[in-house]
Order: C-alpha cells, then structure tokens, then sequence
C-alpha cells in the first residue's frame, strides 16, 4: 500500500472519533433532559453544568477532526 | 486532496490575504492590512454600534436597551453563579470577550458571497486568534491567583483530604490538565468554526457540481445537497453562539479556580 491511500484511510479512521464524541454529546443532553424532565424546577440552574459536559465531551471529537485533517493535508 | 478534480477548495475560504495588492513588509516582517484584520475591525465597530445604541439611561428600556441589557445581565449572572460578589470585578473582560466572539461567529456566516468578488471571512477560524485570546484568559488567571495567594496558588495541585500515595498520580494529573487548559480553550472554539466552514462549502460545491452535471440524479442532488445547506447553517447559528458561550463559561470557571481555590 502507498503513502497516498494509508493517508486516506488513516484520515477515516480518526473521523470515526467524531462519530464518538456524537454519541457522547447526546448521552449529556440526553441525560440532562432526563433529570431536568423529572425535576423541572432544579433544570435551570444546571444548565453551566450542562454546557461544561458538553464542552468537554465535544472537544474530544473536534480533536479526533483535527487529527484527520492533520493526516491529509499537513503529513507528507 | 480532498476536492481534487472538482474544481473547489473548501480550505480556499480560510486564506489569509493582503486586502490592497501586494504585501508591506516592514524588517522582513509581513504586516499588510489584511482580509482577516479587515474583519476584526468589522467586527469591533458592529459591536460598537451596538452597545453605543443601548447603552442609554432610559428607566423603562426601549428594544435595543432591552437586548444590551439582557446580554450584559447574563453574563453577569453567569459570574455571579460561577464565582460569586467577587466575580463583578471580572464582568467587563468576560463580556467583552463573549461578544467579540459572537460577532465575529455570526459575521463569519454573513451571506457575504452574493455580492460578486467578496465573501466573508470567519476570524476565529484561525488558531492565531483564538489561542491568543485563550492565553489572555489563562495569563489573567495565573496573575490573579499569584497575586491573590501567592504561592498558596500551587495548593490548586493538591486536591483536599488526598492521601499522600494517590497524591504521586494526581498531583502531576492536575499540572498536567492545568496546562492544558489554555491549548483545549483555543483548538475547542478554531476547530468548531473551521468544520462548520468545511461541511458548508462542501455541500455548496454539491449544488454546483449537481447543477453542472445535466443529469436528473445531478438536479436531485442539488436540491438536496441545497436543503442541507439551510439545515447545517441553522445549526452552524446555534454552534457559533454556543461556542462563543463556552468559551466565556470555561474562562469564568478557570478564574473561579484562581479566585477561591479548590
């Protein structure tokens, strides 16, 4: 196997994280609505935590994108 | 690679020009005035605009009052959950910060493109930007808590009520994640913007291509490719402002850290 199609497939290979992070986004504001649907009143004033494991959650999958994107364009 | 043979470069919109011809340098040092610059003062003046018309002393507020005082009060709510009285001292550079970068979010989505030879340019797409305003957020936090508790600062290391043989694995866990705060601020907000570009322009060169092609499954393509558009740039909305929010909310709680410890 040449350089070129390695590249290409080791690029689909680490987009496979951002898939990942997807999952792990949803399962924090699915869990989210879960708890906040059971207790309405106690829903507002999470939400800083919400977005602080949204945050977190959602880094992983850009860092999975840029470590694609590095792969293609940058790896001679 | 990725858009060899089509014709369009989605990387092409993240260029860094001069925006007059060709480049001053100046002792071997680029410093022409360029398309990026041109934005970020774009973005300043809007923000200007828009605080210089809400901010009056009105006791019942007309809309435009309404809408600087509602972005101004939420964020001094989220300083005031986050850190607490002494959060306020800290308001102007958090709002200062979350608005730049709303700005300069939704005016990197601004249709600027139907005007022909212009298109917008996102200024936190780039890494420069953006990691710089993280190690702003970062310096400010290091010269608050040395200034606050003087080496006592370290303390943020150490977790309270550790044993001493688990603190051999945390305690370099916690440097470490200390550290990296600053780098995951800047790549978090740059990468966010830079992929919603990408998946735009990419789904745009579809409807060209589609268009192009004189095919029925070319036009289905295309009408597709176009209903995705107005779907992703709906959603690029909300990521522009959630992210600007983000940024904001993690500066506020690194300062939290800086301010009252562990």
């Amino acid at each position: 196997m040449d350089l070129a199609s390695a590249k290409v497939i080791g690029a689909g290979l680490a987009a496979i994280g951002v898939g990942m992070a997807a999952i792990g986004v949803g399962n924090v504001f699915g869990s989210f609505l879960e708890g906040a649907l059971r207790n309405p009143g106690a829903a507002d004033g999470q939400q800083g935590r919400l977005f602080i494991g949204f945050a977190a959650a959602e880094l992983l999958g850009l860092i999975a994108f840029v470590v694609a994107i590095l792969i293609l364009f940058v790896v001679k | 690679m990725a858009a060899e043979g089509s014709g369009i470069d989605p990387m092409h919109q993240f260029l860094v020009e001069p925006m007059f011809g060709q480049k001053l340098v100046l002792h071997g040092y680029d410093i022409s005035f360029t398309n990026s610059a041109l934005f970020m003062f774009v973005t300043a003046g809007l923000l200007w605009l828009f605080m210089l018309g809400g901010m009056q002393r009105k006791l019942v507020p007309g809309r435009w009052q309404a809408a600087v005082e509602g972005m101004t009060g939420f964020i001094m709510n989220m300083m005031q959950t986050n850190i607490g009285p002494e959060g306020k001292k800290f308001v102007p550079y958090i709002f200062s910060l979350f608005m730049f970068l709303l700005f300069a979010n939704l005016i990197g989505l601004f249709p600027l493109g139907i005007v022909p030879g212009w298109h917008p340019f996102t200024v936190t797409s780039h890494i420069s930007l953006t990691a710089l305003l993280a190690f702003f957020s970062f310096g400010i936090v290091l010269v608050v808590g040395f200034w606050r508790h003087g080496l006592h600062f370290f303390s943020l290391f150490v977790p309270h009520g550790t044993p001493w043989y688990i603190l051999i694995i945390v305690a370099p866990i916690e440097f470490v994640s200390f550290f990296v705060r600053p780098f995951s601020l800047g790549l978090r907000l740059f990468v966010a913007m830079t992929a919603g570009h990408i998946l735009l322009d990419v789904f745009a060169s579809f409807v060209v291509q589609g268009i192009n092609s004189h095919t029925p499954l070319g036009a289905l393509v295309s009408f597709l490719s176009m209903l995705m558009i107005v779907g992703v740039s709906a959603l690029e909305l909300l990521v522009a402002a959630i992210q600007a929010y983000v940024f904001a909310l993690l500066t506020s709680l690194y300062l939290n850290d800086a301010i009252n410890l562990h």
